[in-house]
């Protein structure tokens, strides 16, 4: 009985002395973790349940449960009722259109830059600063810029092309127009995060090696598509994975540069998410049960190109 | 001597490929400014002019008189409030938990770790929703000036400068942290006199990152004005944005707007440049 109470005291008097080591770091942490736990894990959850009611922002108590019938009226429409999940698929097409190019574009033209400013020529650090500098840029201004860069009346580029003799279009009015309008902002907006990140990578890689490839009789492309592409894969999966999550995040360009328009053919996910989150007609509920299907969506997407990435390094 | 040769022949054409490209990106900022610098008639009759004929502060000046309708001042001094203290707490929150992750040393913590990297995986769009349906909850948009908060604390969860901070004290060789506790400094003691000094440079990157990610935010941003409603208390760039969609809104004061907007992160960055580009290359992530 005594060497019991013995041991219990001698594990209570461990455990203090493992408290009184250790306070001090979980303490550094709480605060993290508090914030971290109140506006990222609790969120889940909380949207997971927001996503089955017809939910009223605010006055939570007049939410009205109805189970999964937001989810059915977002992918397969309700009865008559198929506006939602005409909108849904319509956004998601358009939402895919967009990170096709745009993933496209955003991979191939830095890694371009990244390939000229490796043989560092002369000013090389002076074009990465100017690469890297629309990246700084809030998507409202960028966005404002480039709405007049393509005016039809006003804009630059209808007076460049006219200088050549063609025609001026209506670039944010039609398509392909409005996605050519919205990938260029973008492009000109994004390349300089990936630009530096292959950059980087580049670096890294024993030049050495390229001239003893040249010696062996490769010619600059080769020893590229062979030596420089494959010792930057870890780069360039990150690169990968990074674009596309953010280009199915598009919305400020579209928002501001067409409004989704002509004919709903550039409203993507986020705007429709936005459009159904507040005034007369919001509906809450719907469009957290929408952007709960984007995400899977997005995180699938994803999955799809890690395992890809996995795979192709064990071979 | 013929790869020499041919090694210099690619500087140059590279040199002269980069030139035009950089030209291009440019290119749009140098317009804008000219066009903002432009007369009503020469917006609409000297479209292709980067220096305009006559080089008039109009837009400027009636931006700046018009401050009721459009207070740019007000937006400004709401969105640098706004990153400035979203920034601060943020470094600080996370400078700690990088210490408790990344230098203590304790039974699970890569595991632990792991699973808070892992949620980096979820999009941000699922919580959106919810985070607004919580701060409506706590009456933060009851009040005007209260809507700040709204703006201020939900990041503060965010993974991502904890990841770069993190990684940069594992990094701190563990000797260095060893002899001190030799010298009898607790984990206070380390923390403050031999972690943050050799930390610096990686947290005000991961100041730096999370001022800029504010300072241009919209979406969020937006959805709180559309709530709040007072242009006095929007950011700049909701502000922007309002300007824009107004139907007969003013070219050139909108584009006045937007350098305006453009120029305090113009000056920082060409300050920082170096070190947000390293920031950049070190972890991959913007």
């Amino acid at each position: 009985m005594e060497a019991k109470t013995k041991t219990i005291n001698h594990k209570l008097k461990r455990l203090l002395v493992l408290i009184k080591k250790n306070w001090v770091i979980a303490l550094l942490a709480l605060p993290f973790l508090l914030a971290f736990t109140a506006f990222f894990i609790y969120p889940l959850f909380y949207g997971a349940y927001i996503s089955l009611f017809k939910w009223n922002l605010f006055d939570s108590q007049a939410s009205v449960f109805v189970g999964f019938e937001n989810y059915r009226k977002v992918l397969f429409g309700v009865g008559e009722i198929t506006l939602w999940s005409t909108y849904f698929w319509n956004a998601l097409k358009n939402t895919l259109i967009f990170v096709v190019f745009s993933v496209f574009f955003l991979i191939t033209i830095p890694l371009f830059i990244a390939i000229l400013l490796d043989l560092e020529p002369r000013f090389y650090k002076v074009f990465r600063v100017i690469f890297f500098l629309p990246t700084i840029l809030s998507v409202s201004a960028v966005a404002i810029i480039f709405k007049w860069q393509f005016d039809t009346n006003n804009g630059f580029i209808n007076a460049f092309i006219e200088l050549f003799g063609f025609d001026r279009i209506s670039w944010l009015n039609s398509q392909p127009g409005a996605w050519v309008a919205i990938l260029v902002t973008t492009i000109w907006w994004t390349i300089g995060t990936n630009t530096v990140i292959f950059s980087a990578g580049l670096k890294e890689v024993d030049k050495q090696m390229y001239e003893a490839a040249e010696l062996e009789g490769c010619n600059y492309p080769q020893v590229l598509w062979h030596f420089s592409l494959p010792s930057i894969r870890p780069q360039m999966f990150l690169a990968l994975i990074n674009t596309t999550i953010a280009s199915f995040g598009i919305y400020g360009q579209a928002e501001i540069l067409t409004s989704g328009g002509p004919d709903r053919s550039t409203t993507v996910m986020m705007m429709v998410i936005r459009g159904l989150l507040t005034g007369a007609n919001a509906q809450p509920g719907l469009a957290t049960a929408m952007a709960i299907l984007f995400g899977l969506i997005i995180m699938a997407v994803g999955s799809v190109q890690a395992l890809y990435n996995k795979r192709k390094g064990a071979n | 001597m013929a790869i020499r040769a041919s090694k210099k022949r690619r500087k140059i054409v590279s040199f002269w490929i980069l030139l035009f490209l950089s030209f291009i990106w440019i290119f749009p900022l140098l317009w804008a400014v000219g066009t903002s610098l432009k007369s009503t008639q020469e917006i609409t009759n000297n479209v292709l002019a980067i220096i305009p004929k006559r080089i008039t502060f109009d837009n400027y000046v009636n931006l700046f008189a018009n401050y009721q309708t459009y207070p740019i001042f007000a937006w400004l001094r709401n969105s640098f409030l706004v990153a400035s203290i979203h920034s601060l707490l943020y470094v600080l929150i996370i400078s700690m938990a990088a210490y408790t992750f990344g230098v203590a040393r304790w039974k699970g913590r890569n595991v632990v770790f792991g699973i808070i990297i892992a949620t980096m995986m979820i999009p941000g769009v699922i919580n959106t929703i919810p985070v607004f349906s919580m701060v409506i909850e706590f009456g933060w948009l009851n009040v005007d000036i209260t809507s700040f908060l709204a703006l201020i604390i939900p990041g503060l969860g965010g993974v991502f400068g904890l990841f770069i901070v993190r990684q940069f004290f594992l990094g701190i060789p563990y000797e260095i942290i060893e002899s001190a506790k030799i010298e009898g400094l607790g984990h206070a003691g380390i923390f403050f006199r031999i972690v943050l000094p050799l930390g610096k440079s990686a947290l005000m990157v991961a100041g730096l990152f999370a001022f800029m990610a504010t300072w241009n935010d919209y979406l969020w941003p937006s959805i709180i004005a559309s709530v709040i409603q007072n242009p006095q208390y929007y950011t700049l760039q909701t502000g922007l944005a309002t300007m824009q969609s107004n139907t007969n809104y003013e070219y050139g004061q909108t584009m006045a707007a937007a350098i305006v907007s453009i120029i305090p992160v113009l000056i920082v960055y060409l300050f920082v440049q170096d070190k947000i580009i390293e920031g950049v290359s070190h972890t991959g992530f913007k």
